[in-house]
């Protein structure tokens, strides 16, 4: 399976025939936006200091997707059980609002908001340098406000922007896209029609999560994928995140000049 | 209500002098707004959606709808559910976890404003009297807290309205199709609800507080009012008001409404 001149193919990503999936197979495969595999959604826009009360903010948009971050801290850490007495600690909090998806969602966390808290913590940690804030803590408060997918992925560069902008010591940014495979194609940032992509083998979302010098903090599969395609989807996710990265130091550059 | 208050003495001190020569620390008088900015159709999965800045202080309100069985008191009513959510995002003072006191007052008063004074004509929103009518959920997120949540959050609640149109119902399987919306508006009546807080600091009365003001205010009156015709209202905290006072509150209210309105206008009609 090639990831090559698949661009120039014009059979539809949604015929049924299969004819046309063979065909697929051999010269291509158009995805459902016409975008190429490797391109990320467009438009992406990025802004730091979008919450005056915040110590540190940023608003990070993918396609149909946008977040915002704050970030309050460091700060004494409450519940006090919980101070570290030998190093500060990193809390995310992600959170969709209720009319940011087609079908409400009830306002409040979840399983799944919880568990994605967790995963930005892992992914945003290993670049912090708050080693020297015993029992203090740092708030990342995540807001998805209009979603189609992506949404952790878009969280944690929304995240690390925010974090930049409060002065927290920090080792690099980090850059999140989600790679996949629909049927047989591995492409990087799926939509959430891609998401939903039943044909063939269907969907596989790989959501990862990249420092610039090219370390994993954070990797999720749910699909079905073999290791070489895994390897494959991996280098177009890592390749994602350097063009992602670029977008925010830009924004990040921008607070100077205003 | 257990509002920290971060506002320190001296400043509140000060905040008083001031008004007492009707002057204000962001020289605006006493019954000037800040500028407000609305941005509508801010979310696009919402069936409406608006932002409303009051200077600093910023709200996302949306608007979402659903299906579902009457109250049985209203078997020919759609219902109306409005929710706030103060986030912890917005305001180092906010926290995670359930709702507290100033999230439910803040959805209940802005609840009262849209459902008394009857903008949304419920009855329209019936689909089979007793077993299907719309929900409409007005939802209100504050982003940025620098006082004044109330009147931001009323104002994105009108407009988000106004911005909405109803999904589309499927008959056949019985639900609706979410992603999918008609051109229908929602069904609203002429009239347009404005609530508008006044709050009392000192022997001053004031609208449209900054953080630090609201910090020091010593009660407040919330009217919600449409051009006139006053069908909501809630004091809040607890030092007394005098008769005179009342009436210099509805006064002042009745003056602010027709700038707001003035304002609003464009976004609402």
């Amino acid at each position: 399976m090639t990831t090559k001149n698949t661009q120039k193919s014009e059979i539809s990503g949604t015929t049924k025939s299969k004819k046309a999936a063979e065909a697929k197979d051999l010269v291509g495969f158009k995805r459902i936006d016409g975008r190429k595999v490797d391109e990320i959604r467009g438009p992406i826009k990025a802004k730091v200091g979008v919450v005056d009360n915040a110590d540190g903010s940023a608003m990070y948009q993918q396609g149909k997707t946008i977040a915002i971050a704050a970030v309050y801290g460091p700060k004494k850490m409450h519940p006090q059980h919980q101070q570290d007495p030998e190093r500060g600690t990193l809390r995310c909090n992600y959170n969709m609002i209720s009319f940011s998806v087609t079908e409400r969602i009830r306002p409040g966390t979840n399983r799944r908001s919880t568990e994605i808290s967790k995963i930005m913590e892992w992914a945003l940690g290993p670049v912090l340098m708050i080693d020297k804030y015993p029992n203090k803590v740092v708030d990342v408060h995540v807001n998805i406000i209009q979603a189609d997918a992506g949404t952790r992925c878009a969280a944690i560069n929304a995240a690390a922007m925010a974090l930049a902008h409060a002065g927290i010591p920090m080792k690099n940014l980090v850059s999140s896209v989600a790679a996949g495979k629909m049927d047989k194609t591995i492409v990087v940032d799926l939509n959430k029609k891609e998401e939903d992509y039943e044909e063939g083998e269907g969907a596989t979302d790989i959501p990862m999560t990249f420092t610039p010098d090219g370390k994993l903090t954070h990797l999720q599969l749910d699909g079905k994928i073999n290791k070489k395609q895994l390897m494959e989807a991996i280098e177009l996710g890592k390749k994602a995140c350097k063009e992602i990265y670029e977008v925010q130091k830009k924004a990040l550059k921008e607070i100077g000049e205003e | 209500m257990d509002k920290v208050r971060t506002t320190f003495d001296v400043t509140k001190e000060r905040i008083k002098k001031h008004l007492l020569e009707g002057k204000r620390f962001d020289s605006r008088k006493p019954e000037e707004f800040r500028d407000i900015v609305i941005e509508t159709g801010v979310s696009e999965n919402a069936e409406g959606s608006c932002r409303v800045k009051i200077g600093k202080t910023e709200v996302l309100v949306g608007i979402k709808m659903d299906v579902a069985t009457p109250y049985p008191d209203s078997p020919n009513k759609g219902n109306l559910m409005v929710t706030a959510e103060l986030l912890p995002l917005s305001s180092p003072k906010f926290e995670n976890g359930p709702p507290k006191f100033p999230a439910i007052e803040l959805g209940r008063i802005i609840d009262r404003c849209i459902r008394e004074s009857k903008v949304i004509e419920l009855e329209k929103l019936c689909i089979k009297e007793g077993e299907k009518v719309w929900t409409v959920f007005v939802d209100i997120y504050s982003i940025n807290d620098d006082g004044n949540l109330l009147d931001a959050a009323g104002i994105g609640a009108i407009v988000a309205l106004k911005n909405a149109k109803i999904p589309k119902y499927d008959d056949k399987e019985e639900k609706v199709v979410y992603g999918e919306l008609t051109n229908n508006s929602l069904p609203l009546a002429k009239n347009i609800p404005i609530s508008i807080t006044t709050h009392k600091i000192g022997d001053s009365l004031i609208v449209d507080p900054t953080r630090e003001e609201e910090d020091i205010s010593e009660t407040r009156v919330t009217i919600g009012s449409s051009d006139g015709v006053i069908s909501s209202m809630q004091k809040g905290e607890s030092i007394p008001l005098s008769v005179e006072e009342m009436e210099k509150i509805l006064d002042l209210n009745e003056k602010v409404w027709k700038d707001i309105f003035k304002k609003v206008e464009k976004f609402v009609k």
